[in-house]
């Protein structure tokens, strides 16, 4: 709505994005631009290539063997599919939060400051404030400031999520993805999180793949809907879900399919 | 015709598990019988002596025991442990992180399986014609590497089991953060993997414990101390084997005190084994 009149800069460029695994095709030719400090939202059918592509923003793929990406992806003067982009780094400024809430076997507070360490070095001091302000942006230090030492496993499972949210934000990353952050979690923990996007997309910006047509709808500024790998429409999310202008977006969010 | 079809239901589930119960009821009292025979029988030689003295020849009146061969299997088996966890824990490593699909992992993976089920008797001779031949006498250490050979299958395959149990996303998400690949194995795979590769060690322990046939080709026995393990030594297992079979019954009670000893220590480590699991399916 008032879309227009904001200005935004582009904070991640994407040209013609091609991607496969192995011999099998899975991106087709993706272009979009990512804006700064908003919420964009990644919907469409299962397999239909929305995680492929945001893990290409964060290279998670570089794990797996054979598989082949072309294009670009502008991120602040790197092109994140050429190889020579350092990874390490690329991904302390692209964080990234998955579908299972994954605390690493160890307590709340050094969950949050295992990326901080990976990153720098702090006094005990430093840390303590680092690791309260991470957990007060993930809007969980008021329920763990009394167990901070207690195992991050012990926590329910959206107090884990928003461990794993602080513990990216932490890192201070430019960009956090989210791959359908909400899925394993009840509405309650899902409201939470969906709260926390709103607060979080002031400092970051947020890219989030969602099965739910209604969270999309509800924290995101623009919606992009892929379908067998290709970018089919993107928009901002009120016009996508009001007024479609693609008949295989309009099929896929009144329910016709997928 | 309905109702009689019902009564013979009722009947063969009445029979199946009048059966099944029986089978249990033989098999837990044959286990009871053995277990309470070595206790009985065991207990009353469990003395000061029986941990402190040197075996004492039949028919003799003075102090017996069998400290020479509780020190000697203690030995073996700690050394057998050191040599290997390191290479069991790596080689479970490799599998489950690098030799996942490779011909080299699958190889490896296949090896380990055939090397868990070969016979230890067969472990015994090998170690025997290539250490104890070429040494030209019995040796702790021959003894100690047949126990480890006969332990590194069961690290291996644990290792590797307990590390693919670590999901996916967990290791995903140490990478997100920017950490290198070691450090992510480090801190948070081998970390989270960790109780169940103690376990893996603790199965391998206790699954050397009893064994007798590859000391029987290795390391032999020995009535005396130990200078080194470089020499014949003395060992519980092997002590049991020829103290059984001897027509002494002096010698016959300290089989009975090995037996119970035995028994007792693969009981201590099931059950840390137990508890070490019980603590982490909490988490």
């Amino acid at each position: 709505m008032n879309q227009k009149e904001e200005k935004s800069e582009v904070k991640i460029k994407v040209r013609d994005l091609n991607f496969y695994y192995g011999d099998k095709q899975a991106l087709f030719g993706n272009t979009l631009d990512i804006m700064a400090n908003k919420v964009t939202a990644f919907i469409g059918p299962s397999g239909c290539g929305k995680s492929t592509h945001i893990r290409c923003y964060n290279r998670m793929f570089s794990l797996y063997k054979g598989h082949r990406s072309e294009g670009e992806i502008l991120f602040d003067g790197w092109n994140i599919v050429d190889p020579e982009v350092p990874e390490l780094e690329l991904r302390k400024r692209v964080g990234m939060i998955f579908q299972k809430p994954t605390p690493f076997p160890m307590t709340v507070y050094d969950n949050i400051a295992y990326g901080l360490k990976l990153h720098g070095s702090y006094s005990k001091s430093e840390l303590d404030g680092r690791v309260e302000k991470a957990l007060q942006d993930g809007a969980l230090w008021n329920e763990v400031k009394d167990c901070l030492h207690k195992p991050g496993t012990a926590l329910s499972g959206g107090q884990q999520q928003r461990l794993c949210i602080a513990r990216a934000v932490a890192a201070q990353p430019e960009v956090i993805l989210m791959d359908e952050p909400c899925s394993a979690l009840d509405p309650i923990a899902t409201a939470k999180i969906e709260e926390l996007i709103d607060e979080l997309k002031k400092d970051y910006t947020i890219v989030i793949v969602t099965h739910s047509m209604q969270q999309a709808a509800r924290v995101s500024d623009t919606t992009a809907f892929f379908y067998m790998g290709k970018l089919i429409e993107h928009g901002p999310t009120h016009d996508m879900f009001t007024k479609p202008k693609n008949q295989q977006t309009e099929d896929y969010i009144t329910g016709r399919f997928g | 015709m309905l109702q009689s079809r019902m009564n013979r239901r009722h009947l063969l589930n009445r029979a199946v598990l009048i059966a099944s119960t029986g089978a249990a009821i033989i098999g837990i009292i044959m286990l009871f019988w053995i277990l309470g025979d070595v206790a009985i029988r065991g207990m009353s030689v469990m003395n000061w002596d029986f941990f402190t003295a040197l075996p004492a020849p039949p028919g003799e009146e003075e102090s017996s025991g069998l400290a020479n061969a509780i020190v000697g299997t203690l030995l073996m088996t700690v050394t057998a442990a050191l040599i290997a966890i390191p290479i069991g824990l790596m080689t479970g490593i490799y599998l489950a992180e690098f030799g996942k699909t490779n011909l080299f992992g699958r190889l490896i993976r296949s090896l380990s399986d055939i090397l868990v089920s070969a016979p230890s008797i067969v472990v015994g001779v090998f170690v025997y014609l290539v250490m104890v031949k070429t040494m030209g006498h019995f040796s702790g250490w021959a003894g100690a590497v047949s126990l480890a050979i006969l332990m590194l299958p069961v690290v291996i395959r644990t290792t590797e089991e307990m590390l693919n149990l670590v999901p996916g996303e967990m290791r995903e998400s140490a990478l997100a953060l920017g950490a290198p690949y070691w450090h992510m194995m480090v801190h948070v795979v081998l970390r989270s993997a960790k109780n169940g590769m103690i376990t893996g060690i603790m199965l391998s322990v206790a699954r050397v414990a009893g064994e007798t046939a590859p000391l029987l080709f290795t390391a032999m026995n020995s009535p005396y101390w130990m200078e080194s393990m470089n020499e014949p030594m003395a060992n519980l297992t092997v002590t049991l084997f020829n103290y059984a079979m001897s027509p002494y019954d002096d010698w016959q009670q300290l089989a009975w005190g090995a037996a119970f000893l035995i028994t007792v220590s693969v009981l201590v480590v099931t059950i840390m084994i137990r508890l070490l699991l019980a603590g982490r399916s909490k988490h």
